[in-house]
């Protein structure tokens, strides 16, 4: 692994919240590294840590969290003791984020332009007429051609679709190196989905931003992602490229995940969906955290951790029974009973 | 397949919620949700009803439990008409049509234990007590596959998933004939959306159940149905049995939904789709002639004055210009 070419080396990461009375660890032992121009998916079930690593890497962790332990590396500096004020300069201006809820994230009571225009000028020195200009530029890129009209609106008149196009404007308007997109399309209709992946698409082409894209919908994955980050219950349990990972997934739980989509193509048999729910993260199973859910489950996963370990070049995956390959994987056993019981 | 009588039949029904403005709250106009939707399901079938949010699919399915009042057109339920019932007489129908809601979060009472959340239909109805009541929950409960020991807890010590199953319990306790699961697994995670779906055709089986089942989630809606129904704006643009409607769609709405929808294989990624531009027109002032003329890359002068109308066919298009199959 050349360190040069890596934009972003995650290390290690350890990210707790306090909640009152201990450290509660939101993710643990996260590594990955995201090159320039390269799309990361990271995908897993809400509570799984996802958005936890995107918001370490910002350090948005609100008052309580904090990364207890390892390095968040960007253009081979650590960015994970930096100071608010060194942060202020990479948020928004190297590292800029978009978020689920298009709503939340516009201040309601601004105009869309004022949003735009005070952005531009926190990073950059041009003047407020400048800046007016370039954000009509910006939004005509993301496809909104009424810019100029657009600019004295407020978020609330606006379609889901304009608004988080608008986040996107806002996010790439300063030609940022890494754009965090944290769930984008989940509030979005499937038309303005395909929309809205597109033009990230197109954008990415023309800005060569490197995109981490956190999701839970693995046709989002399929659609955009080079290489794949699979996490479960604050690990990452599975990483490889697109194809590989799609083409074989080794991980239980990945394949858990895949079996349980319903194709729109194939036929319909019976979904194979993967018992139980996610547990909480005050009371994690001890060795494997997937073992209460898993059907392979052995003596072994019930006690020890296993380790993220490759398994062929950039494969990696963390399960005991791909690490011994004692049994074949095969399908999840699926009873209705077993589903529910697990709080 | 198709018994003598279906289970529901709806004719031209419209449901519209006015727009009030002014100091007297003056009906200005009409946000027309439903439009002139005809249909009907069938005993044992599942209709699937998809559309993007704001399509009024939602509004449908309320309307057919009653839970908004329809402004034109008929609904029979097993050949009675329920369209102007008033609430009182509502009760006894509702024993044999129910609903599942979306959020599982909302639609159940946090005061309540899930017993007495389960255990209050057969209460009010007069058909159970005491005892009898307990035994009820307790085959509810192993019906959805919760343990018997969690019927004391409260809703919010649950998982989504399980209380989306606590939903499901209360809409079979009276061996429904008609159950309108509106987006009963949007809320969940992919993982339990396939418990839930699984369980819903189990109970379908064991309980000799039809669905009218809403969603925006095109997979679920494969899934789970026999026939497939596609609104546009308040209105159907296509009908017809999934095989063939996913097979070949005949509405370009429909062709456009389906390749929208990414797919989980990166071999298959779109590399030349057709994205339509723009966003679903408001309800309030939908478009002249063909409502989806404004999105529709095919669209034609005709398109623009004319309002296509379902046709006969079993697998029915309302389009000028149907896909060619």
């Amino acid at each position: 692994m050349n360190h040069i070419t890596n934009l972003l080396e995650i290390d290690r990461l350890q990210t707790v919240f306090w909640n009152g009375k201990e450290d509660v660890v939101a993710v643990q032992d996260i590594s990955f590294n995201l090159k320039a121009g390269e799309t990361i998916g990271i995908v897993g079930e809400s509570g799984c840590g996802k958005s936890v690593t995107s918001l370490s890497i910002m350090r948005l962790l609100g008052n309580n969290g904090r990364i207890k332990q390892g390095e968040i590396r960007f253009n081979g500096q650590n960015i994970a003791d930096n100071s608010e004020k060194e942060l202020r300069t990479l948020r928004g201006k190297e590292i800029s984020m978009i978020f689920q809820e298009p709503m939340s994230s516009l201040n309601p009571v601004l105009t869309i332009g004022h949003q735009l225009v005070e952005m531009i000028q926190c990073h950059t020195s041009l003047t407020r007429r400048e800046a007016k200009a370039y954000a009509i530029e910006m939004l005509h890129k993301v496809g909104l051609p009424h810019g100029k009209n657009l600019m004295n609106t407020y978020p609330h008149t606006l379609s889901g679709g304009m608004r988080q196009r608008i986040m996107i404007a806002m996010a790439l308007s300063c030609k940022p190196k890494l754009l965090i997109a944290d769930e984008p399309t989940t509030a979005l209709d499937v038309t303005i989905q395909a929309q809205i992946l597109e033009l990230m698409k197109v954008l990415q082409q023309e800005s060569k931003a490197a995109i981490m894209l956190i999701t839970h919908d693995l046709g989002v994955v399929a659609e955009m992602a080079d290489r794949v980050v699979v996490m479960y219950a604050g690990q990452i349990v599975e990483s490889a490229d697109v194809f590989t990972l799609f083409r074989e997934p080794k991980h239980p739980y990945t394949q858990g995940l895949m079996a349980s989509i319903p194709s729109i193509h194939g036929a319909n048999e019976r979904l194979q969906a993967i018992p139980g729910t996610v547990p909480s993260i005050t009371k994690m199973p001890e060795g494997c955290r997937f073992h209460t859910r898993c059907a392979l489950a052995t003596n072994r996963c019930r006690q020890e951790q296993p380790e993220l370990k490759s398994v062929a070049g950039e494969h990696q995956v963390r399960c005991w029974v791909v690490e011994e390959q004692t049994i074949p994987l095969s399908n999840i056993v699926n009873s209705r009973q077993q589903e529910a019981s697990v709080l | 397949m198709i018994a003598d009588s279906p289970l529901l039949q709806v004719e031209q029904l419209k449901t519209y919620y006015p727009i009030k403005k002014g100091v007297f709250s003056r009906t200005v106009g009409h946000v027309k949700a439903v439009d002139d939707i005809t249909l009907s399901i069938h005993k044992g079938e599942t209709l699937g009803l998809v559309g993007e949010s704001g399509c009024g699919k939602s509004s449908f399915g309320r309307s057919i439990v009653r839970l908004e009042n329809p402004f034109e057109g008929r609904i029979l339920f097993e050949n009675e008409d329920i369209t102007y019932r008033k609430q009182k007489e509502l009760r006894e129908v509702r024993t044999r049509l129910q609903i599942i809601f979306q959020d599982p979060y909302a639609s159940l009472n946090p005061r309540q234990r899930v017993a007495d959340i389960l255990a209050e239909p057969y209460i009010a109805h007069n058909l159970a007590t005491g005892s009898q009541v307990q035994a009820r929950v307790n085959r509810l409960l192993d019906m959805v596959g919760l343990p018997q020991a969690y019927k004391n807890r409260y809703p919010h010590e649950f998982s989504g998933g399980q209380r989306q199953r606590i939903g499901i319990a209360r809409a079979i306790s009276f061996e429904p004939k008609l159950i309108v699961c509106d987006e009963p697994v949007s809320a969940l995670d992919v993982s339990i959306q396939a418990q839930i779906l699984n369980l819903l055709s189990d109970l379908q089986q064991e309980l000799n159940l039809t669905y009218l089942f809403i969603a925006h989630g095109i997979g679920a809606v494969k899934y789970i149905s026999t026939r497939v129904a596609v609104m546009y704006l308040g209105k159907i643009v296509e009908i017809g049995d999934k095989d063939e409607l996913f097979r070949s769609p005949r509405h370009p709405y429909t062709q456009i939904l389906l390749q929208a929808y990414p797919k989980p294989d990166p071999t298959l990624r779109a590399d030349k789709r057709i994205v339509i531009q723009g966003d679903v027109p408001s309800p309030a002032n939908p478009p002249s002639g063909c409502r989806f003329h404004t999105r529709c890359p095919y669209a034609q002068e005709l398109c623009r004055v004319e309002e296509p109308v379902l046709d006969e066919q079993p697998h029915a298009v309302a389009c000028h210009f149907p896909l060619a199959q």
